[in-house]
């Protein structure tokens, strides 16, 4: 008889901990993922609640389904309800199959570096008053980014690989492209600086040096938007590691994992400033080449075509586009990051050409 | 469906060309989950046959140690073996981080316990009055317990299974000590992981799809050989 | 006669309890020791003390003259082979059951094979060879487990209830070839048994252990015959068990009053002591009242018939003279004499059958 009670109050335990857990966890990266619609007069959920979930005001349920309730998307009705965005811990989950969507839902893809700026933790919730409407943000490598725009499961982008960015405009995916803002790569590396590249302006020459000194040089690998303009001078340089080279190194992973590898082995890479500024105080690595026009690292939104996804929520993608390249907009944009880091992470470039950009 | 399609016609595509950098994302899978597999069998069986057929006072506390163990999540395994491994950490020095010798002492850690937990159930189930038979017969303890493994052989081939399943399968580890480096640390569970955050859903579906197959021949494998044993009436 | 084994001064116990106290008890060379008593006596517990598979509280084992210790156990049990009561075979063949003693001493694989031919043809099983030892039947295990042991060819052989855990039929057929067996090979052996027959049948001695003691140790026929306690008496099929007295006693006869009955009795006991008369039931002729006078039988007394049980061929016969009395005699005889409840009937016996224990 005891055995018995035993394994119930063992069970009991086992389900009020996943209970606890449930409610916790989405509410947990609901503070790092940054896209909660959280109407000013409600609890925010990004308070992590041990306990008590976010009360949605119009569901009427049984407490062990209000906690699930609060992990699951609500259909937005008139009251808002706090609900986190799907999250992908360092590109390894996106999800790219069938997103549900409602009239008052845009569903924004991005980078993963952009998210990890934390930029769009402001920028979101101001849009979201502003258009009363709930925004989904889903960060995915830039290669799954702009393939989701393909595949018509967003409706609008933010990226910021020009390359990629062109081709996909060229195969009619995107109605409009607007430049938002600009920041720039630097090129960071040891302490040390075995091959000895601090201070040269070129990034090509740095990058040859590092090659002809066989320095250990961390990369991306995952084509996106920094990847390719790390290619881009590697092209410069007249250098092309293959896989032979053993001190070049591809991690196949996102900027922040970029960064820990590179700091671990101590190594080369080039990282845009936004994630290096945000990972710094955990990194024993330098700024060694900065300012070259090839270093900067440019953003645009697009908007997805609805001709070839009818489905698209093209007014509120309209909407959005307009809302990053508004004036006011551009001076939040620009404020960003000064009081945590002492300096802008990003700068605004609504309305100009493409080339004046960092000029 | 015409993504699973697609996958599935790169997948034959890619298996019957030979592409050398799939099969060598494939061969390191094989290696790292294969030593650590084999790693973890030297612990789990003497440390599991102890844990059963051993008396001494705090043996209950360690069977359910063990049991816990074999649900750790991977995941969490990698981040403390990173802490550990990490220039930082206490085991900085040895330059283990990602290493394919990190992902493998991570998934020594995850199938481990699995390995001594199995090897623990299979010998309590065998008949208590077996031992004292076969050490009336002259037995040393060595020969006892090889004897009762030879007994216990089809669980303890089931529990051979099921390491080399959760250590196969897992991406946690890996992606965290390995840091999925390609041709370095790439496996096939990151392999897909990188594919997929690149929007290569073909070529995800179609690294599963060797996964899937990998995962199955082995486990037909050693089912085979598990099932030849079974006794028939 | 040289002691294989010596016992001195031993005791078992279970956590407080004694289970087994053995003050001393010699095991002769080449002899056959039959351990009987009732279940939980602690009879196997001595045979695992003997195995050096259980380790005493107190006193020693000898073997050969030298005392036992752990760190010759191993080579010891390398001089034994064990029996159990159930088969405790291996997953594997029979031949390689049978085997499996030999291999665990590391005998050279050439010469295992023709000792477990001849093995399992002296035990009748050289067809099964060949068969998966799970396969088998309860006689044909056991039978295998009985190779597997005399493979061995041991010093001392150790058999726990080997035929208990059979069905009649099976064990009779069993014991008659293990019988003919057991003779030839000439080896010491001590086995365990609660089957009275089984002892008399393959006995040189018998030892019976009573709660943990043992309470008499000799040749069947005196423990048969001439039990030196009345539960000793019992256990070994003396049903009749009576207080009496010494009235007379003459050189080889002595007179014994039960009750109203005096009887004479083959013995030699001081007059005037009290003693236990036990009588078997096998003993006792029965006669339909009244009854005329017949030679050679001295002893007569009638009573009242209150049970009538019928044991396969025979009839068991309980009459009430003052005390119980327990006779034996075949179903026809029964039949013949109309023998029914309630009937008065005379019984009566040589002075021979009588067997007098001091009380």
């Amino acid at each position: 008889m005891s055995a018995n009670k035993m394994f119930f109050k063992i069970i009991t335990v086992i389900v009020f901990m996943a209970m606890v857990l449930s409610a916790c966890t989405p509410a947990a990266t609901a503070t790092l993922a940054a896209a909660t619609s959280v109407p000013a007069t409600s609890v925010p959920a990004t308070s992590v609640p041990a306990t008590v979930p976010p009360a949605p005001a119009n569901t009427v349920a049984v407490p062990a389904t209000a906690t699930l309730a609060a992990a699951t998307a609500t259909p937005a009705a008139a009251t808002a309800t706090a609900v986190p965005a799907t999250p992908t811990v360092t590109g390894t989950k996106p999800t790219s199959t069938a997103v549900t969507r409602t009239d008052n839902e845009l569903i924004l893809s991005t980078t993963t570096s952009t998210r990890d700026t934390g930029l769009l933790d402001v920028l979101l919730p101001i849009f979201e008053t502003q258009c009363g409407c709930t925004v989904k943000m889903i960060a995915v490598g830039t290669g799954a980014a702009l393939q989701m725009g393909m595949d018509g499961n967003a409706d609008v982008l933010l990226v910021h690989a020009p390359a990629s960015e062109l081709t996909y405009m060229a195969k009619g995916f995107g109605q409009e492209r607007l430049l938002v803002m600009h920041n720039d790569f630097v090129i960071l590396g040891p302490t040390s600086d075995p091959a000895k590249i601090k201070g040269i302006k070129s990034p090509a020459e740095a990058f040859k040096k590092i090659a002809d000194a066989k320095a250990t040089f961390v990369s991306r690998g995952d084509n996106s938007g920094t990847n390719q303009a790390e290619l881009a001078i590697w092209k410069l340089a007249g250098v092309t590691p293959t896989k032979d080279d053993a001190w070049y190194l591809q991690t196949g992973s996102a900027m922040g994992d970029t960064l820990n590898v590179a700091n671990q082995k101590q190594a080369y890479t080039l990282s845009d400033r936004g994630t290096y500024l945000a990972y710094k105080a955990n990194l024993q690595l330098d700024v060694l080449v900065q300012g070259d026009p090839s270093l900067l690292n440019i953003y645009h939104v697009i908007t997805v075509n609805p001709a070839k996804w009818p489905k698209v929520n093209i007014k509120l993608a309209k909407e959005f586009a307009d809302f990053m390249v508004s004036a006011d907009t551009q001076k939040v944009i620009a404020a960003f990051g000064i009081d945590k880091y002492g300096q802008p992470l990003f700068f605004p470039d609504a309305g100009k050409k493409d080339s004046d950009v960092g000029k | 469906m015409q993504l699973l399609w697609e996958g599935l016609k790169q997948s034959i595509l890619l298996l019957f060309s030979g592409d050398p950098e799939v099969l060598q994302i494939t061969l390191l899978s094989l290696q790292v989950s294969g030593l650590a597999t084999a790693i973890s069998l030297g612990l789990g069986l003497p440390i599991g046959s102890l844990l059963a057929l051993g008396s001494f006072p705090t043996r209950r506390f360690w069977i359910s140690l063990v049991n816990t163990g074999m649900a750790l999540p991977p995941v969490v395994v990698g981040l403390v073996v990173s802490i550990f491994l990490w220039r930082s950490g206490p085991l900085g020095d040895l330059n283990w981080i990602y290493t394919t010798t990190a992902m493998v002492l991570a998934q020594v850690i995850i199938a481990a316990p699995v390995v001594t937990g199995l090897t623990v159930s299979a010998l309590q189930q065998l008949d208590p009055r077996l031992r004292q038979q076969l050490l009336g017969l002259g037995a040393s303890r060595l020969q006892m317990v090889l004897a009762l493994w030879r007994e216990a052989r089809l669980p303890l081939l089931a529990a051979l299974m099921a390491a080399f399943g959760s250590v196969i399968s897992e991406i946690g580890a890996s992606m965290m000590v390995g840091g999925n480096i390609r041709y370095h640390t790439r496996v096939l569970t990151t392999a897909i992981a990188t594919a997929t955050s690149q929007g290569d859903f073909a070529l995800a579906l179609a690294l599963s799809a060797l996964l899937l197959l990998m995962a199955y021949l082995i486990n037909l494998t050693l089912t085979w050989i598990q099932q030849r044993n079974v006794r028939r009436g | 006669m040289v002691a294989v084994l010596e016992i001195r001064d031993l005791l078992v116990s279970r956590g407080k309890r004694p289970v087994l106290q053995v003050a001393q008890l010699d095991i002769l060379e080449k002899e056959i020791l039959a351990i009987i008593g009732p279940n939980g006596t602690g009879k196997s517990t001595l045979l695992l003390v003997l195995s050096r598979l259980i380790k005493a509280e107190r006193g020693q084992i000898l073997y050969r003259g030298k005392i036992m210790q752990s760190s010759s156990d191993l080579a010891y049990r390398r001089k034994i082979g064990l029996v159990l009561q159930d088969p405790l075979l291996l997953d594997v063949s029979v031949f390689d059951n049978v085997a499996s003693g030999l291999r665990f001493r590391g005998l050279a694989n050439r010469l295992v094979a023709p000792q477990v031919n001849l093995w399992l043809e002296r035990l009748g099983i050289a067809g099964l060879a060949k068969r998966p030892a799970r396969s088998l039947s309860g006689g044909e295990a056991q039978r295998v487990s009985l190779a597997r042991a005399l493979a061995l060819d041991p010093d001392v052989l150790l058999l726990d209830e080997p035929f208990s855990a059979l069905d009649a039929p099976t064990r009779a057929r069993l014991l008659d070839d293990f019988h003919g067996l057991i003779r030839s090979i000439n080896i010491t052996t001590v086995f365990v048994t609660h089957d009275m027959d089984e002892a008399l049948l393959l006995g040189d001695r018998v030892a019976v252990m009573l709660d943990g003691h043992l309470a008499q140790v000799g040749t069947p026929a005196q423990v048969f015959n001439a039990p030196t306690d009345p539960d000793i008496a019992r256990f070994v099929g003396v049903e009749t068990v009576v207080a009496g007295r010494v009235i007379s006693c003459q050189p080889g006869m002595a007179l014994v009053e039960a009750g109203r009955f005096k009887f004479e009795a083959v013995g030699e006991i001081a007059a005037g002591r009290p003693v236990y008369i036990c009588l078997r039931p096998e003993d006792i002729t029965l006669w339909a009242l009244p009854v005329e006078q017949t030679s050679s039988v001295r002893n007569q007394l009638t009573g009242r018939l209150v049970k009538l049980t019928p044991q396969g061929p025979l009839m068991r016969v309980v009459l009430d003279c003052g005390f119980p009395l327990v006779a034996l005699i075949t179903r026809t005889s029964a039949n013949e004499m109309g023998l029914a409840t309630g009937q008065e009937i005379a019984a009566s016996f040589k002075a021979s059958a009588v067997h007098l224990i001091a009380r």
